[in-house]
């Protein structure tokens, strides 16, 4: 419950962004992050809040652990399952 | 335990090369210091799914021991916490919570329990899909929420995002900073330095715990969660034991400030403040749990509804439970496999203690990803 994971930003309206998780697009809600969100940028999200603007320079080396985990399918992969529920606490986005 | 083990962890590392280097670096720093066993903590149940499931225990040096602390904000959360939340579904109050809360023994019962009584209890991953259940109908939805800072910020952005006048909360949020203190304090832990959790200090910063390891006299590194991060958090965290470095490093730049995220802050302290409270198998921790702010009352659970939790108390704890490790387990005392119902008695489909339940409890973890994890003939 103490992990977060990184998407890109694809829109944003108001405190709502949609988000893309390697290939999923999510509600993202904007309540807390600190820095102003834009299109294009990486945000880290937990339970449904972006918690943090990710720096554009860091974002390929956040994203590698997370796409592997996503890749995961095995159930009793807790690490992964605890990514899939990450995604599972965003909001259904429109494809 | 195999040799097998750790030929399969090195696989794991996208850079087998730097993982090399950093373990050989572990062991001369171990060496170094001349003393055996030296402890390090983690506090972070997704740092031991991290250890547990790329096996770096196998490549650590067997004089350094690499423990976790209280991170599993489910494992602590208190029975009589647990009795609040099944008292109130057993009350007809429904309930949504998150799913390793469900199956947390309380002192007789658990929610999955209250359930199968016919209680109302809805399994959500997020305070927002809370808020939709109760707006979708006019009957009253507790939220029973638990996690550590990074989760409670969610809670309070639902509280200050003016929730439907059904919604109310039943906070078992925790704290993470004073039950660090509480296991810094414990002398027989003999615990040399910490790795603070990744994503809680994006919150809260890397600022917090400056105080901390002066006061203890113990270095603080905060780590990321990629193997390799860890690895090179732990390198850090000897290095300043060896020189005498009793700050803070941070070794997880690219998400973890000084500052951390003051937005984010500010609406946790405006919606809760930290009370002494109980934490499951360790005790009252101060300051270790958030409730709600006075100005929030109409939102508490607890100043909302009558609770009443004493139709669950039972005269005597079970013969299991009374041999349940969980508390000394989370502060670092034992491992899972010194406690004897591990994987006997105690299972992830039937679990004993609070540390089998949660996806980041320590049993389940080691359980899950085989036994004691790719300890590599270090025992």
């Amino acid at each position: 419950m103490c992990l977060g994971i990184p998407g890109k930003v694809i829109g944003i309206d108001g405190l709502e962004a949609t988000v893309d998780f390697f290939g999923v697009t999510r509600k993202v809600r904007l309540d807390v992050v600190d820095e102003p969100v834009a299109l294009g940028d990486y945000v880290l999200n937990h339970v449904g809040f972006a918690i943090r603007r990710i720096p554009a320079a860091e974002v390929e080396e956040t994203l590698k652990l997370f796409a592997e985990l996503a890749a995961a399918g095995d159930d009793q992969d807790l690490l992964a399952a605890d990514l899939r529920a990450e995604l599972a606490a965003t909001q259904e986005g429109k494809k | 335990m195999s040799a097998g083990t750790s030929d399969g962890a090195e696989l794991k590392f996208r850079d087998p090369g730097r993982a090399r280097e950093l373990t050989a670096a572990l062991a001369r720093l171990v060496q170094s210091l001349g003393r055996a066993p030296v402890t390090l903590m983690h506090v972070c149940g997704t740092h031991e799914q991290a250890i547990a499931r790329f096996g770096l225990r196998a490549g650590l040096p067997p004089a350094l021991r690499v423990i976790m602390g209280p991170g599993c904000p489910v494992c602590v959360t208190d029975l009589c916490e647990v009795d609040e939340g099944v008292a109130l579904a057993l009350q007809g109050v429904r309930i949504a919570t998150y799913g390793d809360m469900v199956k947390l023994p309380g002192s007789s019962k658990s929610l999955a329990d209250a359930q199968a009584e016919g209680a109302q209890v809805e399994v959500v991953y997020s305070a927002t899909q809370a808020v939709d259940l109760a707006r979708a109908s006019d009957q009253p939805l507790v939220f029973f929420a638990s996690g550590f800072e990074t989760t409670a910020v969610a809670t309070a952005a639902i509280v200050l995002a003016q929730p439907p006048a059904n919604f109310s909360v039943l906070s078992a949020h925790k704290y993470v900073p004073p039950a660090m203190e509480a296991v810094a304090r414990l002398p027989e832990a003999r615990v040399e330095g910490f790795l603070a959790a990744g994503h809680a200090a994006v919150i809260t910063g890397f600022g917090l715990f400056e105080d901390f390891a002066r006061r203890h006299r113990t270095p603080v590194v905060v780590a990321g969660f990629e193997p390799l991060d860890i690895l090179a958090a732990l390198v850090k965290l000897l290095e300043m034991i060896r020189d005498g470095e009793h700050g803070v490093a941070n070794a997880y730049p690219r998400c973890v400030t000084r500052e951390g995220n003051r937005r984010a802050q500010d609406s946790l302290w405006r919606v809760f403040q930290a009370v002494d409270g109980p934490w499951r198998g360790i005790g009252v921790i101060p300051n270790g749990n958030l409730q709600l702010r006075e100005e929030w009352a109409a939102l508490d659970a607890r100043r909302r509804f009558h609770i009443d939790v004493s139709g669950l108390k039972q005269a005597a704890q079970s013969e299991l439970s009374r041999r349940c490790l969980c508390g000394k387990i989370m502060v670092g005392l034992v491992e899972p496999t010194d406690c004897p119902l591990f994987g006997r008695e105690c299972l992830p489909d039937s679990p004993v203690g609070a540390c089998m339940v949660s996806s980041e409890g320590t049993c389940k973890i080691w359980y899950q990803y085989g036994g004691r994890p790719d300890l590599g003939g270090t025992a």
